[in-house]
């Protein structure tokens, strides 16, 4: 397994350790909604900071993953963007717009505290 | 046998005949050489007349002129009695990076190199009028060789040059991206000039690792120096603003003109992901809101932050 999931707290922390195969993507999504429900988790922060490449077919999965995380009543932000892949990302004209992305740990943290919270306080 | 030996023969004959031609070569190589160091005094002299006449270094003095030229002269003997260029490339090239400064062009380095030419063809020319056929022979081993001479020099003017501009041309692009740490967290990046792809490209990249070095959370870019913006700038600054995003900092454009933004909505560039505020004063505001410096009442910092 090329991911390493971890709780904390309400929140999970997945870890991509290198390129995933088509499987590995369904895997790794089953697995994370699974334990959103299992933990009762609130937030999912999944690190990327391993890849060298983040392509459409990952762009595509992160998105399936953060769709059916929300599902499951979950936030998740992306962290550990490299600057050479986001450069890249952008000139692939990826579609992006529905990733939340932070710098690192700490900063996913405090954006997953302050969303959840204000998802708590409007009810959403 | 026989064959052999007649080739061994015929071999001989060769190198003996080469060996002539190149004791003959040296032989008026030499007394070229003798006769260019003899006349070393007027021969420099009217060098350096055609020059001033020419109207070429005019951002030299005549002394400047007189004493460059002396040492071109030598280095100019040496080169053609030893068939060495190296010693002179290295002269031309040291000389180059004193005159590149002062606004030498390479049509006046190569006339002189020209007329330093023209004038000891002149000069022999007048001393073999009599013998024709060795003033033939002296040319022969003159032109070559001079005209190699004055390669040589040129292209290690115009190799000092490139070198400069490209060093130049480093310096400006690094100067050309200044970002600045505001405050903890807070970058600004003011753009001074054209945005071209390359510089685009280099700016995002720059941007990007500052984001990371400093853990930004918010940039703002400030195009107040940047005279006009068509579409392919805009679809820069628009990949800028994304890949920041990437990277969790949040960007703000300040310091459109009016002329730009008309343009933008003209040209129908999709700007509605950008956060614009109309100067850097209010730019910086918004972005110290941002960043959680101010009003407490926004919330947390981080507030926004991927909005």
């Amino acid at each position: 397994m090329s991911v390493a999931i971890l709780r904390q707290g309400d929140y999970l922390i997945a870890s991509i350790q290198s390129d995933l195969s088509d499987t590995e993507v369904l895997s790794f999504r089953q697995e994370l909604t699974d334990l959103v429900g299992r933990h009762r988790a609130r937030g999912i922060v999944i690190d990327v900071t391993a890849l060298d490449v983040i392509d459409s077919f990952v762009a595509r999965a992160l998105r399936s993953i953060v769709l059916a995380a929300k599902l499951r009543g979950a936030e998740t932000v992306i962290v550990g963007i490299q600057p050479d892949v986001a450069i890249a990302m952008v000139h692939f004209r990826l579609n992006l717009q529905s990733l939340r992305v932070a710098l690192d740990l700490d900063e996913a943290r405090a954006l997953l505290d302050s969303s959840t919270r204000r998802d708590a306080g409007d009810g959403r | 046998m026989d064959q052999k030996a007649n080739r061994t023969a015929v071999e001989d004959g060769t190198e003996q005949r080469t060996k002539e031609r190149s004791d003959r070569t040296d032989r008026l190589l030499h007394e070229l050489v003798a006769y260019l160091r003899d006349n070393r005094t007027d021969l420099r002299q009217e060098w350096a007349g055609r020059i001033s006449e020419a109207e070429l270094l005019g951002v030299m003095s005549d002394e400047e002129i007189f004493s460059e030229a002396t040492a071109v002269y030598d280095n100019y003997v040496d080169a053609l009695e030893t068939g060495d260029i190296e010693t002179l490339r290295s002269y031309a090239q040291e000389l180059s990076e004193r005159i590149i400064p002062r606004g030498v062009e390479t049509h006046e380095v190569l006339g002189i190199v020209l007329l330093l030419r023209d004038v000891l063809a002149r000069s022999l020319f007048a001393k073999y009028q009599d013998d024709l056929d060795l003033l033939n022979r002296i040319l022969d081993e003159y032109e070559p060789a001079a005209n190699r001479i004055a390669v040589t020099v040129g292209v290690s003017f115009v190799e000092e040059r490139e070198r400069v501009i490209s060093e130049q041309q480093e310096a400006m692009r690094e100067l050309s991206t200044p970002v600045l740490q505001l405050r903890e967290r807070l970058l600004i990046l003011p753009i001074i000039g054209v945005l071209d792809s390359d510089r685009a490209r280099q700016l995002t990249e720059q941007l990007l690792g500052s984001i990371q070095e400093n853990r930004a959370r918010v940039v703002v870019i400030d195009i107040t120096g940047v005279a006009t913006v068509d579409e392919t700038v805009a679809n820069h600054l628009v990949q800028t603003v994304e890949a920041s995003r990437l990277m969790g900092a949040s960007t703000i454009l300040t310091g459109l003109s009016s002329e730009i933004a008309q343009t933008l909505v003209d040209l129908g560039v999709d700007l509605s992901m950008m956060q614009t505020v109309g100067d850097l004063q209010g730019g910086l505001e918004e972005a110290e809101r941002l960043a959680g410096y101010r009003g407490a009442d926004s919330g947390a910092p981080g507030d926004d932050v991927t909005e």
